[in-house]
């Protein structure tokens, strides 16, 4: 019998801490894109409600309870994580494996961003809670903050090397900054 | 220069991606006369003043926007979704 090992998308990467930053990587069991059809945002949104507990979060802005979560992930469609069921209502992807989410977390995790993402990150402005779908160098990211010094990242699966490798040159050279 | 997403907010250019003259949402009549169709898939005006652009949030929120911008002064005048400008 052949027996299938499951590999993380960051296996081998992380975890990873410079100066006072830390990588985790946050391993999600179950993931689902919805874009609802049209006219169906408030069904949908009771849907899952019922469901999973949380509804469809407001534009760039994500949602957790329990283990369950929602988060804008873009123009007319949520990331879920959660079993959902929602025949008719809205378009349904699974996208369990299709994403490296990381978490980034410490003191100086605004300044390590600062270097690769083109949007003010700071607490004044992104309060968790929020989420925004922007860019990290030249990848295509969702950011969200978790916490006063926390934040999640996810790229797409394919780009989990470049992700761990891109914020860890940022990491050092902030790391390396503060010694003067 | 940066562009105002509805969704997302004021975004550096780098995220977007640009299509064209905003033409292309006032596609003819499939029986409309061959100069309406030459006119859609062609031909362009290139204004030195207002213009109005097809925009792409690629590395955004994924919405194809409406942009009035002006190219002599490179003022950005404001940014519509592609679903609710007149067509």
């Amino acid at each position: 019998m052949v027996r299938l090992l499951a590999i993380t998308p960051c296996a081998g990467l992380l975890p990873l801490d410079v100066g006072n930053v830390s990588l985790r990587e946050v391993v999600v069991d179950r993931m689902v894109s919805v874009a609802p059809f049209v006219g169906q945002e408030k069904a949908v949104s009771a849907a899952l409600k019922d469901q999973i507990g949380v509804g469809l979060a407001p534009k760039n802005r994500a949602m957790a309870k329990g283990g369950a979560g929602v988060q804008w992930f873009g123009h007319g469609i949520w990331l879920v994580r959660g079993q959902v069921a929602l025949e008719g209502l809205a378009a349904v992807t699974d996208q369990s494996d299709a994403w490296a989410v990381i978490r980034i977390q410490g003191a100086a995790v605004e300044d390590v961003l600062a270097r690769l993402v083109p949007i003010d990150l700071r607490a004044e402005g992104f309060k968790k809670g929020h989420t925004a779908r922007t860019m990290l160098g030249h990848m295509s990211v969702a950011i969200t903050r978790v916490g006063g010094q926390a934040f999640e990242i996810m790229a797409m699966r394919s780009m989990a090397g470049t992700l761990v490798h891109e914020l860890e040159v940022a990491m050092r050279g902030v790391a390396a900054r503060s010694n003067f | 220069m940066r562009l105002t997403c509805p969704n997302c907010g004021e975004r550096d250019r780098r995220e977007f991606y640009y299509y064209g003259d905003a033409i292309a949402l006032r596609r003819p009549a499939p029986d409309a006369v061959p100069e309406a169709w030459d006119d859609y898939l062609h031909n362009r005006k290139n204004p030195a003043g207002d213009t109005t652009d097809l925009w792409f949030h690629e590395a955004g929120c994924g919405a194809w926007l409406v942009v009035d911008r002006n190219t002599v002064t490179h003022a950005v005048h404001g940014a519509t979704l592609a679903e609710k400008a007149k067509r």
